[in-house]
């Protein structure tokens, strides 16, 4: 289990992890989601010990991570497919990781197996394609067989047969019992792969839940409604509590259900071309949820705003 | 122990060590062979003699433990160490103490190629060491490239970038100690105490006189020379507890 309680992070300004308190349990994979510079890798940094909170604690099964005898047997972590030497071989790598947790040398050819980089062992990292690497950045996490995995965007870049076999090894591990936390600022990526959610943005926890309750609640319901007499259905839409909107030729409405708006149609005597369910796009959910937690995008707002005002 | 073992695979599963020792050693031994060519009699050849390339063998020792840490912090390895041991002291400790081994007997082992390459071009020099200053300047080579590289590893933890901790290092070591001098009144008091100068007193140094050996390594410090070595070896443990607490508070 992996609990994070009041942990905050400053970098001179910047506050990147804001008072973030939440767990991870074992056995499912809970996806640990929100925008570009949300604090997600600040956050694992901080539960490896490689960053020093500037308050609150990450505690690995209860303890701090510089309190661990041999860390890589409780916890093995990808935070960055790039942190290795380019002239060392894969196999002197997880060689030399092995030997400081006491992992006998023949863990190292079992997840070099296990990830498929039996065949280039010997050869220098430096020369790995991203997905090779990232598959060496696995092996190295999985090492000490550790009971709790953490996983930075391990699909960036990723292509989809790249990303499908993370995603099946995701789930191997949860259905192992193990902790597994995995980051993404994709919410339609960790829809397929976690069970649970820990959603952040702008460094503050915007709600930890089932990743399925989190859909749910997140994605709005509309109706798509086409008619030949769109101004009478709106009038008589107007009377209800649903809102309305534009989409090109179709009228967009919320609120009220697909029955609800077939009947008064029929009762106003509307004709109908098209009367059809919307599903809220997980993106447009997420955008909306972290919408005033995105960093970059008041800024790019007001400079916008700026050249305007420049060119008037 | 583990630890060692650990910092060993590092160090030398990577190709620029080896690279930056043959350097040292060719440049130190080759300095040796020509100097002895060149020299007109066997009279010019001397054990201090044969020790002509120190310098230079020692500028790429510098380099070899300065990027033995740099590049930790370049690629990021250096959080994965701490990832797997997360006490810093213990994982900077022991890189520490397996590139201070390394280029210790890396400088011993140039010192006797240089003697042994000088004597073998000159048989008729008096190349044998019966004096306790002749042992000391050669084995004693081991000992001072031990700790300048317990300086430069120092040197690497705190600036973090490659081509910062050259520049400093060589700078320092091999123009600005001797710069100070050139300091009105006070310049070659002050010079007197500096560590790389005061290194060469224990390489150089006879006890017999305060200051007698001129020509390269020559040294103005007038401590005995094993004070020289004890303090050069302070210095180096002073600079390296700064290293790692300072390690120890920065983010990895
Ligand atoms: N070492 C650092 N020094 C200064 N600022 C930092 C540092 N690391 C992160 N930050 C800042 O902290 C904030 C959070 O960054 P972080 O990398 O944790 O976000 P993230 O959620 O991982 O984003 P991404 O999805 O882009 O990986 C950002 O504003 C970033 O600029
Ligand atoms: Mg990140």
């Amino acid at each position: 289990m992996i609990e994070a309680r009041g942990l905050t992070k400053r970098y001179g300004k910047t506050l990147a992890v804001n008072d973030l308190s939440f767990t991870v349990q074992p056995g499912r994979v809970t996806g640990f989601l929100g925008p570009n510079g949300a604090g997600k890798s600040t956050t694992m940094r901080m539960m490896l010990g490689l960053d020093n909170p500037t308050a609150g604690v990450a505690l690995i099964d209860g303890k701090h991570y510089r309190e661990l005898h041999h860390p890589l047997r409780q916890i093995g972590a990808l935070l960055d497919a790039k942190w290795v030497h380019p002239n060392r071989s894969a196999y002197a790598h997880l060689r030399w990781m092995a030997v400081s947790n006491k992992i006998p040398t023949r863990r190292v050819d079992e997840v070099l197996d296990l990830v498929g980089l039996t065949a280039v062992a010997k050869k220098r990292a430096g020369g790995f394609s991203l997905g090779m690497s990232q598959r060496l950045g696995i092996a190295g996490a999985l090492l000490g067989d550790p009971g709790i995995l953490l996983f930075d965007e391990p699909v960036n870049g990723l292509d989809p047969e790249g990303i499908l076999w993370i995603r099946k090894f995701m789930h191997r591990l949860a259905d192992e019992g193990r902790t597994v936390l995995v980051s993404s600022h994709l919410l339609s990526e960790m829809s397929l792969t976690a069970q649970e959610l820990v959603v952040i943005g702008r460094g503050r926890l915007i709600a930890q839940r089932s990743t399925e309750d989190f859909i749910h609640a997140a994605t709005e319901n509309t109706v798509k409604v086409r008619s030949p007499q769109v101004s009478k259905l709106r009038d008589a839409l107007a009377g209800t509590n649903a809102a309305m909107r534009d989409d090109a030729d179709a009228l967009i409405v919320s609120g009220v259900d697909a029955a609800q708006i077939g009947e008064i149609a029929a009762a106003n005597q509307v004709v109908l071309h098209e009367l059809s369910p919307q599903r809220g796009s997980l993106e447009e959910a997420f955008m909306q949820l972290t919408g005033d937690s995105v960093e970059y995008r008041t800024e790019l707002a007001e400079s916008v705003d700026q050249m305007v005002d420049v060119n008037r | 122990m583990t630890l060692l073992a650990v910092e060993r695979i590092k160090l030398f599963s990577t190709r620029s060590p080896w690279w930056c020792m043959a350097l040292a050693l060719g440049l130190m031994v080759g300095f040796a062979g020509l100097v002895s060519a060149s020299a007109s009699n066997p009279g010019q050849v001397s054990v201090p003699v044969s020790q002509f390339g120190f310098s230079f063998a020692l500028a790429v020792i510098l380099v070899l433990a300065t990027l033995s840490v740099t590049t930790e912090y370049r690629f990021n390895t250096i959080k994965t160490t701490f990832q797997a041991v997360p006490s810093r002291t213990s994982a900077l400790l022991a890189k520490t103490i397996v590139v201070a081994f390394t280029a210790g007997v890396l400088g011993l082992v140039a010192a006797f190629g240089s003697l042994g390459i000088a004597s073998l071009i000159q048989p008729n020099a008096d190349m044998a060491l019966n004096s306790e200053a002749d042992w000391r300047q050669i084995a004693g080579t081991g000992l001072v490239t031990l700790f300048a590289a317990v300086v430069a590893v120092s040197v690497g933890i705190l600036i973090r970038q490659t081509a910062g901790a050259v520049s400093i290092l060589l700078a320092y070591s091999l123009v600005a100690e001797n710069l100070v001098q050139l300091i009105p009144s006070v310049g070659a008091d002050i010079h007197k105490w500096l560590p790389f100068n005061v290194a060469y007193r224990f390489l150089t140094g006879n006890p017999e006189r305060a200051v007698d050996f001129q020509g390269p390594g020559s040294s103005t410090s007038t401590l005995p020379p094993w004070a020289a070595l004890a303090y050069f070896a302070g210095f180096s443990v002073v600079m390296l507890v700064i290293a790692i607490v300072v390690a120890k508070r920065r983010d990895a």
